[in-house]
């Protein structure tokens, strides 16, 4: 389901590919579980720059062996887990980070569908408010025999339960 | 209001269909580069050629110049180097260059086989100065004016083209 | 011959389809009963011509033709033979050619099983799904016909891509097709109720069970595409939010919520305008996944430079086949009848809820996979959206959403009392407080991420377990009565408890392995022994060995706990010499609640050893067995005897409509 890195190499664009190779290798590990597990975290937040849509903690290719070496260097320097994802942004932008920032030009990606959810669930509750009002004066303007047959209905529905074993015809 | 709900859906896939119509024209693997218009990262390489002195941020000063990222190993690197010896000889352009992690040996081989028409060449053995510059991809081609500011980056193998339209242009410019 | 005989059956498919797409459409307007029923032999002429290019190119593989571009590009002659078959849909050709066999399938069983449907309704649907195949066959003759011939025959071929030579992958796109193609169905419905006018339960009726085959078997799709990823991948990886993933993901969450908003037409008569928009942008989204797999908009621009013609004749495919629907839509729609009225707090109300969440968490995949494209198309900055994403943005989507799940099928239509169904609850809220303890005491507090995921799982399970012990009565009366409750149970009862309490359990999966994983990535030597997750893994041996179409480098890992040997491990490093790739085979023995997981990789420098990846997956399998239980809950509810028959056809009379119910 993935494109392996190759991708750009049949594109002319020299990759930094050598060989094939495991992602995370034994000789990178820091011996501090702490700041390993800190550098396996930042590492699953950093786009692989040569691949498509891969983390360098995913990726073989030598750029990212490169980057995870050099993420464990900065933190075993000391510097904060956003220290590091600076250091790399200032050096390749916005596009090394596999969660973008929250900035304007990313806040319709960020908040677009939370914001249309929130359109669509109050509209939602609007008609729905609307169209019961309506069925209840459209029930006020009902005869008497009507209104009686209205109410045997509703009272089947109520007592319904769970209504799936009613086939739907035995309401007409 | 309702009439204009139920052709929203249409005006939004339409919307769509025309961004899909221009993405379908749009290469999206160059990536612009981080450091524009920011100086070039303080480093200092060896060299790697007899005669020819390494590289350090501080040489970059002074003159315009190009600073091309090249290793043996890059085929594509191969297809832009005639392109490069041109530039410096009959345009008198000032090439540097990064040797981006090949081995010493290797480098000076190509150069042989090649011709060399970089005036400093840093040996980056481990990368790491190319990461301070945001290389992904090599070959890269860097434009950097007097003050040893990034101004320009290519990425992939230098095409007539791409000299024409946009390297030369850009260095008469920072030239003048 | 036989390739040039495919060829002519696809062009003699073209014109079955031409017909399809015209006459009954005519005849339907003009009540010309005649030329409607010409739809059902040409739906099933146009499958037959497409079966015969389908076998034409089978048998091209199969026998290894090298004078057919397509086989010398996929194939090989010291290929296995599951592989050569699963060659032919293993390209784009190729796949293009199962795509249009299932959409002539579904063609062909809409006219059969459509007895029932009304005439002017059946001839549209069969119409629209003509239209479709008429698009795809041109596209495909036009820019990607499989039957090319070369000239000189080359003596073998290119090879399949080797990471694709896997059983799991051999079968994971024809059921990710049928998935995509079902929905074309529940479109063809759409747009014909639309030309018709009318959308009534009946309709509901008609499309829902098209809708749970395309849903089962996407969902099947699905499953089998991340299960090879977890094996192939080589570190037990099963979602990368990739935008090839996210393609077939956004179908199935709009394809979920039609099948769950048809019921509400079905049985209330209501949403009937969103079901309908829905249904068209359910195919629409699997179109979309179509184009951008096969355009290189998302991939790589380049691999769509080789032949501009594909994107841009798929692009123009969707928006004749959306755009045109949605013009319908706008056109038509505002005079469909507006259905029954219900509160809130109600079956119809939870339901509703779940349409919301769905199309939002879709929202959000389709934002998160065009996003970056579209700012770079802008001119603004080049900005990446990957897993970190995703989880950051679905997952509080998914908390909602599952919350709903469990209480929904509990609840009245019309009106329900949220109190009461609460109160019927409270013994799947205490064990799934329980589940969530438990995941306490074993793991710690931290991710607070992997409490919430285990508390919805355990949720949703329980909940659906409780359904239907509380619908048959369980332990509240003798079991022989409870007994026959179930057998009484609907169908459609069954399968919805099936699919949710699958989900839950696939849910907790997930969680499981995404956050318990425990790994061991070191130098091996023979003999070597090391310790994970109290099991220990020894390294017997690693030898050479010449199979089929590759090279491997197999190694033998003798799995032991507390001393005892548990299992042998065979993780493979395999390369393939024509193909020039290698790929990594993983070792797994699985104990059900877990998977022990081993990769072998490259020979260190010196010689002496191989670096080793060990893994231990707390609860993975149950990712698949619950997605094989929702699957099942498809199957199940599809069986509904109310959906397979039970619709005579006058009933759907206009005049027939729910005249005693108080909204119309």
């Amino acid at each position: 389901m993935r494109l392996p890195a190759r991708i750009l190499a049949a594109a002319g664009l020299a990759t930094l590919l050598a060989g094939p190779a495991f992602a995370v290798l034994p000789d990178e590990k820091l011996a501090d579980p702490a700041l390993e597990a800190r550098a396996r975290e930042i590492s699953q937040e950093l786009r692989c720059l040569v691949c498509q849509n891969q983390s360098i903690d995913d990726s073989n290719a030598p750029l990212a062996r490169d980057l995870r070496v050099l993420v464990r260097e900065r933190l075993a320097a000391g510097d904060s887990n956003g220290q590091v994802l600076q250091y790399l942004t200032d050096r390749y932008g916005d596009f090394v980070l596999l969660k973008p920032p929250v900035r304007p030009y990313t806040w319709v990606l960020w908040f677009g569908p939370f914001a249309l959810l929130l359109v669509a669930g109050a509209g939602t509750a609007f008609y729905l408010r609307n169209r019961r009002s309506e069925a209840v004066q459209a029930a006020a303007g009902l005869t008497a025999e009507e209104e009686a047959r209205l109410q045997a209905l509703l009272a089947t529905d109520a007592g319904d339960g769970a209504g799936d074993e009613t086939d739907g015809e035995r309401r007409r | 209001m309702k009439r204009l709900l139920l052709l929203l859906p249409l005006v939004l896939f339409l919307g769509l269909v025309g961004y899909f119509a221009v993405g379908l024209r749009h290469d999206p693997s160059v990536l612009p580069s981080a450091m524009i218009d920011k100086p070039a990262p303080d480093f200092a390489l060896g060299p790697v050629l007899d005669g020819v002195p390494g590289l350090s941020s501080q040489d970059l000063k002074g003159q315009v110049s190009l600073v091309n990222v090249f290793a043996s190993w890059c085929a594509p690197c191969r297809v832009e180097h005639p392109l490069l010896t041109r530039l410096a000889r009959e345009q008198g352009i000032a090439i540097n260059a990064i040797a981006y992690k090949d081995k010493p040996e290797a480098t000076r081989t190509f150069l042989a086989q090649m011709g060399n028409p970089f005036s400093r060449i840093g040996m980056d053995q481990d990368g790491r100065v190319a990461i301070d510059w945001g290389v992904y991809g090599v070959p890269e081609t860097y434009v950097i004016d007097r003050q040893g500011r990034i101004r320009y980056r290519h990425v992939g193998p230098l095409m007539p083209r791409d000299v024409e339209e946009k390297i030369l242009p850009m260095i008469r410019e920072l030239s003048k | 011959m036989i390739p040039e005989l495919g060829h002519y059956a696809l062009v003699l498919a073209l014109l079955l389809a031409l017909v399809q797409s015209t006459l009954p459409f005519v005849g339907a307007a003009r009540g010309n009963l005649a030329w409607m029923e010409v739809a059902k032999p040409a739906a099933y002429g146009q499958l037959l011509m497409i079966l015969v290019a389908f076998l034409a190119l089978t048998w091209a593989h199969v026998v290894s033709d090298f004078s057919v571009l397509n086989v010398v590009q996929n194939s090989h002659s010291a290929k296995p033979m599951l592989y050569k078959v699963a060659g032919v849909w293993g390209n784009h050709e190729g796949s293009l050619v199962l795509w249009v066999l299932m959409l002539a399938l579904f063609g062909a069983a809409v006219a059969y099983y459509g007895r029932n449907l009304p005439d002017t309704l059946k001839a549209r649907v069969l119409g629209v799904q003509g239209l479709i195949g008429v698009g795809f066959l041109l596209f495909m003759l036009a820019t990607s016909n499989p039957f090319v011939r070369v000239s000189p025959v080359p003596l073998d071929g290119n090879d399949l891509n080797p990471l694709l030579q896997d059983p799991g992958l051999a079968f994971h796109p024809p059921f990710l097709y049928l998935g995509y193609v079902g929905f074309s169905v529940a479109f063809a419905f759409a747009a014909g109720a639309l030309i018709e006018g009318r959308v009534d339960p009946a309709w509901g009726r008609w499309v829902r069970p098209w809708t749970l085959v395309a849903w089962s078997s996407l969902t099947l799709g699905i499953a089998m595409g991340s299960w090879w990823a977890y094996y192939e991948l080589g570190w037990g990886g099963w979602w990368f939010w990739d935008p090839v993933e996210n393609a077939s993901l956004m179908p199935w969450l709009a394809g979920t919520a039609l099948a769950h908003s048809a019921i509400v037409v079905e049985k209330r008569d209501a949403l009937k305008t969103w079901t309908i928009l829905l249904a068209i942008l359910t195919f629409t989204l699997s179109l979309m996944g179509t184009f951008l797999v096969r355009s290189g908009v998302l991939t790589s621009v380049h691999a769509f430079a080789v032949d501009p013609a594909r994107g841009t004749a798929i692009l123009v495919l969707l928006g004749l086949a959306t755009g045109g629907s949605l013009l319908l839509y706008a056109l038509r729609a505002g005079s469909l009848r507006v259905g029954g009225v219900f509160a809130p707090v109600s079956r119809e109300g939870a339901l509703v809820l779940n349409n919301l969440l769905l199309s939002t968490a879709c929202a959000v995949v389709l934002l998160g996979t065009l996003y970056p494209l579209f700012l770079d198309v802008v001119g603004g900055a080049k900005i990446s959206v990957g897993a970190p994403f995703f989880n950051a943005t679905f997952l509080p989507l998914a908390v909602p959403l599952v919350a709903v799940m469990g209480v929904g099928p509990f609840l009245a239509w019309k009106r329900a009392d949220l109190g009461g169904v609460l109160g019927r609850l409270w013994l799947a809220a205490l064990l799934t407080a329980a589940s969530v303890l438990w995941a306490l005491y074993a793991h710690g507090t931290r991710p607070v991420m992997a409490l919430v995921g285990i508390g919805m799982g355990a949720w949703a399970a329980f909940a659906a377990l409780f359904e239907v012990a509380e619908r048959i009565k369980l332990f509240r009366g003798p079991l022989a009565d409870s007994w026959a409750r179930a057998k009484g149970l609907p169908r459609g009862a069954w399968g919805t408890a099936l699919a949710h309490a699958g989900l839950g359990i696939a849910i907790i999966g997930m969680v499981g392995t995404s956050v318990w994983r425990a790994e061991d990535i070191r130098v091996m030597r023979l003999g070597d022994t090391a310790a994970l997750a109290g099991y220990s893994f020894s390294l017997d041996k690693v030898e050479e060995l010449r199979v089929a179409n590759y090279v491997t480098e197999m190694g033998t890992f003798t799995l032991r706990r507390d001393g005892r040997v548990i299992a042998t491990l065979h993780p493979e490093q395999r390369w393939y010499p024509v193909a020039k790739m290698q790929t990594t085979e993983a070792a797994i023995h699985t104990t059900f609640v877990s998977d022990l997981y081993a990769v072998l990789g490259d020979r260190t420098e010196d010689g002496s050893g191989w670096v080793v990846r060990l893994y231990h997956h707390p609860l993975v399998p149950w990712i698949w067995f619950g997605s094989v239980i929702m699957v099942a809950g498809g199957l199940v509810s599809l069986s509904d005897r109310r959906l397979r028959v039970g619709v005579p056809a006058r009933r759907v009379l206009p005049a027939a409509g729910p005249a005693a119910q108080p909204a119309e």
